[in-house]
Parts: C-alpha cells; sequence; structure tokens
C-alpha cells in the first residue's frame, strides 16, 4: 500500500432538504489500497459514491483528488480526471455490442484513446474480467454476472485513479460470488485503488485493507476489518442496542 | 477505408451522377418537379434524423430554420448576389440553432418538443408583425433566373453534403458519443462525455442544413409569405418521413422520404382539403406499427431470418 493520498473526503456533508444523507464525513484513500465503505441500509453510502462520482454536489465540504479539487464539478470532469464507477443498478447501453459499451470507458475518460487503440484496449479489459469471448455480442444475450463483468470492464477501460464498486458483489449466487471476489481480489493485487460499498461481509473481510463504517450518514468506526466490525457502535448500528 | 466502403462510396457516386441528368431529360417538368420535392425532403429528413435518430429528441423546428433561410434569401435577393445569401442563410440556421440549443436542451422530452413547436410559429408571428407594419406586404416576391434545374442541382449537392457530414459523424467520437448519449445520459456523463456539447453541435449541423435548403428553394416559390415558409406542417411532414424510413440507419430516412412524397402527391391532388387530417392520420399509423422505421423493421426481420438459420 502506498503512502500517498489519492482521494480525500473533508467533512462532506450532503443535505436532501431536511434529511441529512452525509454528515460531515471525512477519509482518505491511498495509493492502491481497497477501502471498504459499509453501514446498515440507508447509512448515506451509495450517496457517498454519488458525491464523489458527481453524480450529486456536496451541500457542504470539499473531495480531493490528488490535489485537484472535484466536489461540484460535473461528472465528466470527475471521470476524465480519473474516477470511473459501477452502479447499484447495472447500467449498460442496450444498443451497442459488448465490445462498444467497454470501449465508452476507453474513448472519454480518464485514458482517451481512440480507433483501433481504443477497440484492442476494451477487448484486453473484456479478457482481463474474463469474458473475452462475449466481444461481439449484444448485451442482451448476457446473464446478470456477466453484465457485471462488461460494467466493471468499462470502468477500468478508463484507466482510473479510483475505481467505486457499488455493490458490485450484490445478487450474485455463490459460484458466481466466489469468481467475483477473486476478480476484486486480482484488481487489488495489481495495485487499483479502489472503494467499494458491499454488504457482503465475507468481501469485506477477505478483500479491505481498511473499512470505514458509516451509520445514518455519520462515520461512526474506521480500521482494518476485523477492527472495525468489532467495534461496540458498529455492532449496535447493525443489530440494534440489545444485542451490543 | 476498407473495400467495402469503398466500393459504398463508388456507387452512391454514380447513382448522384445519374441524378444529376435527371434536369437533361425531354418533357421531364413534372419528374423535375416531384424530384425537387423528394430531394429537398432527403435533405430535411436525414439531416433531422443526424440529431434526432441518436439522442431521441423530436425537433418540430425543422420549419422555422427552412422559413429563415428562405426568408433571407426573399429580403435580400435586390441587394447581395444569390450564393451570398445561400451562405448567410446557412450561417444563420446554424445561430439560430445554437441559441435555441443551448436554451432547450436542457429540457427532457415533451419539453423540448414543444418549444421548438413553438419557436418556428413564434418566428412566423413576428415575421407577420413585422410585414403587416413596417413593410406594407404581407409577402415578398422572389424573382431570379434560376430554373428547376439548378434549384435540383443544389439540393443534390446538399444532399451529397449531408450524407458525408452524417457519415464523417458516425466514424467519428462525436458519433460514438451521441449513441452513449442516446442510451443513457447518466453512464455517459459518468464515461467523460460533455452530452449538452455534443447534442448542440448535432442541432446546429440540422439548423444548417434546414436553412440551406430553404435558401436554395425560394426562388422555386416566387413569392413567399410566412404562412408558406414556416408551415408547422413541413416540420411534421419531416419527421414522419425520417421516421417511417428509420432513424438509426444513414440511409433511412431516404426510405421514408420517397414513398411518402409519392403519397403525398396524390393526397394534394386528390384530397386537397383533408390533407392535415390525412398526415396526422399517417402518423399515428407509423409510430403505431412501425416504430423502428421501415429499415429497423426490416433488419429486424433479417436478424430473426439468421437467427433462425443459425438455430
Amino acid at each position: 500500500m502506498g503512502e500517498r493520498t489519492v482521494l480525500e473526503l473533508q467533512a462532506v456533508s450532503k443535505r436532501f432538504g431536511g434529511l441529512v444523507a452525509v454528515d460531515r464525513l471525512s477519509f482518505a484513500v491511498r495509493e492502491n489500497e481497497l477501502l471498504g465503505l459499509i453501514g446498515p441500509n440507508g447509512s448515506g453510502k451509495t450517496t457517498v459514491m454519488n458525491l464523489i462520482s458527481g453524480a450529486l454536489a456536496p451541500s457542504a465540504g470539499e473531495i480531493f483528488l490528488g490535489e485537484r479539487l472535484i466536489s461540484a464539478r460535473p461528472p465528466r470532469h470527475i471521470a476524465r480526471a480519473g474516477v470511473a464507477r459501477t452502479f447499484q443498478l447495472v447500467r449498460l447501453l442496450p444498443s451497442l455490442t459488448v465490445l462498444e459499451n467497454v470501449m465508452a470507458g476507453a474513448v472519454f475518460g480518464h485514458k482517451r484513446l481512440w480507433g483501433r487503440e481504443a477497440r484492442n484496449h476494451a477487448a484486453r479489459q473484456l479478457d482481463r474480467v474474463g469474458i473475452g469471448g462475449a466481444a461481439s455480442l449484444p448485451t442482451s444475450a448476457l446473464t446478470y454476472v456477466d453484465e457485471k463483468r462488461i460494467e466493471l470492464a468499462r470502468a477500468l477501460a478508463s484507466d482510473p485513479r479510483v475505481l467505486l464498486l457499488d455493490e458490485w458483489l450484490a445478487g450474485l449466487n455463490p459460484t458466481e460470488l466466489e469468481t467475483g471476489i477473486g476478480l476484486i481480489r486480482s484488481l487489488r493485487e495489481e495495485g487499483r485503488t479502489i472503494i467499494m460499498v458491499e454488504h457482503v461481509m465475507d468481501a469485506i473481510r477477505s478483500l479491505c485493507d481498511r473499512c470505514v463504517v458509516v451509520s445514518s450518514g455519520v462515520k461512526i468506526a474506521e480500521g482494518t476489518p476485523d477492527d472495525a466490525l468489532s467495534d461496540q457502535e458498529v455492532i449496535r448500528a447493525y443489530l440494534g442496542d440489545e444485542n451490543a | 477505408m476498407n473495400r467495402r466502403e469503398l466500393g459504398g462510396v463508388v456507387l452512391v457516386a454514380v447513382v448522384f451522377g445519374l441524378l444529376a441528368c435527371l434536369p437533361l431529360l425531354k418533357d421531364a417538368s413534372y419528374l423535375l418537379s416531384l424530384s425537387v420535392e423528394i430531394a429537398m425532403y432527403t435533405v430535411l429528413a436525414t439531416s433531422w434524423a443526424l440529431f434526432s435518430g441518436p439522442t431521441h429528441y423530436i425537433s418540430l423546428a425543422t420549419a422555422a430554420f427552412y422559413g429563415l433561410g428562405a426568408y433571407l434569401v426573399a429580403a435580400g435577393i435586390n441587394v447581395f448576389p444569390y450564393p451570398v445569401l445561400v451562405g448567410l442563410a446557412g450561417i444563420a440556421g446554424g445561430v439560430l440553432a445554437a441559441l435555441v440549443g443551448l436554451a432547450t436542451l436542457r429540457l427532457s422530452g415533451v419539453y423540448f418538443v414543444i418549444f421548438t413547436l413553438g419557436l418556428a410559429e413564434l418566428i412566423r408571428q413576428v415575421v407577420t408583425w413585422v410585414q403587416n407594419n413596417f413593410t406594407g406586404s404581407r409577402g415578398l416576391y422572389v424573382l431570379t433566373n434560376i430554373t428547376q434545374s439548378i434549384i435540383f442541382w443544389e439540393l443534390l449537392a446538399l444532399a451529397a453534403l449531408v450524407f458525408l457530414v452524417g457519415w464523417l459523424v458516425a466514424r467519428s467520437r462525436l458519433g460514438f458519443a451521441l449513441r452513449i448519449i442516446g442510451n443513457d445520459e447518466l453512464v455517459a456523463a459518468h464515461s467523460g462525455i460533455h452530452s449538452a456539447a455534443a447534442k448542440l453541435v448535432l442541432f446546429v449541423i440540422s439548423g444548417i442544413f434546414a436553412a440551406l435548403v430553404g435558401a436554395v428553394i425560394a426562388p422555386r416559390f416566387t413569392y413567399i409569405e410566412p404562412g408558406i415558409a414556416f408551415s408547422p406542417e413541413l416540420s411534421f411532414q419531416v419527421v414522419i418521413m425520417a421516421l417511417l424510413g428509420g432513424v438509426h440507419r444513414l440511409w433511412g430516412p431516404l426510405v421514408g422520404v420517397i414513398p411518402f412524397t409519392l403519397l403525398w402527391e396524390l393526397i394534394a391532388a386528390h384530397f386537397p382539403t383533408q390533407t392535415v387530417l390525412l398526415l396526422g392520420l399517417a402518423f399515428l399509423l407509423i409510430v403505431y406499427f412501425i416504430p423502428n422505421g421501415v429499415v429497423g423493421g426490416i433488419e429486424s426481420a433479417l436478424e430473426r431470418f439468421r437467427g433462425s438459420q443459425r438455430g
């Protein structure tokens, strides 16, 4: 794990009318680190992802990518600066082929390739996620796990400085889950910097270098998965007072 | 460019060359007049589809740009040389499209449709008001020695240009960006695409072409008034023809333009007072029965056929 901070949130808040979805949240992600962002349902995890990727603008606070201030910039700027994401509900481009779906990341994102270069680069990403044979298929021919792989390949195709995975493992069956965890582990070993929102505890324990636990938009713990998950307040947040 | 594309280019060039000989035929004035109509709608529908096909934004502003081009020629014909006016019309169409685009492309779906329809109507009313109050006449004469043949050649050149532009756009990053935008604008933004800029460029291109067509066709009218130049019927016809042919292929609208123009000739000849009613009916039938256009329908039928052969 590197010492350099790649992404940093400083006292970031998001209010929707009277509801405070994220409340003065601060954390940093270091180079080559896999950070897990966890918390009970409705704790604001996906909102945090949306704030980082620019889908939402923070009500207060700042987000830095390296030295660059990216908060309140439009998503296209943030994507070009080097943040790529997958979506909680998979979003593919149905009228494009599988390869073209992945090319979208290579052509317009951080990497900005075109023509044969973009095509080859996209094909490599498909191989990377294990579905190199599907390149010319329409997206309608895919299974759910393969759709997730395409989305991951699209995010990887931009060669992002930070990769955001929003419940990428959700909805997979046990066999697929094993493959999925293996795939994310291999990305980590490659030296990718990743923030992962996840509910699958096995994945968090076996993959994450560090965890940030949020509840009702407030950070309640931070540390290695074992430390964070055994924290009294975390247990209370997940299971209620009587079990703590 | 590979061999297949080269073959396509040669074929298109030959077809255009043959069409250019049409005015040389003897006693072909009816055929020529029909061909002018077809060429005109081909340019309008193809350039309309360049923008609306990938983005799914239905623009009813064609008449606004077309009327602007025609009126510029009519107003300036005694002052400037004709080619200069055509150039000015293109620029004016582009500028108007840019202004409208900046104001409206953030609007989604139905709001955009209504705005563009309103725009043509607004310009028509303004022109009528100006003419009633300041020029003392309702219309303008466009007296030139430009013949039907010249108009046809000009339109043919515009058609070649619009196909060339469409082909270049489709091969470019811009074309790829538009396909992504048409699929999912959120994904487009998160992939780093400036969707507002991409849509604006295409809207400006379609505005320029519509204004050029208006300028080229103006001498054919000899007398122009706002009701003719800014007719909302024209905008609807362009949409119908493009949808009938299919907007997913560059040559799709052409497939709609030819039968529809011929049909329209028949309707206008036999039921001159019911044209708008029949236009509406045609619109309903096309949207209901062939939503992907003739080309889209044929392609999915072929796909099914190949599928059954493989299976």
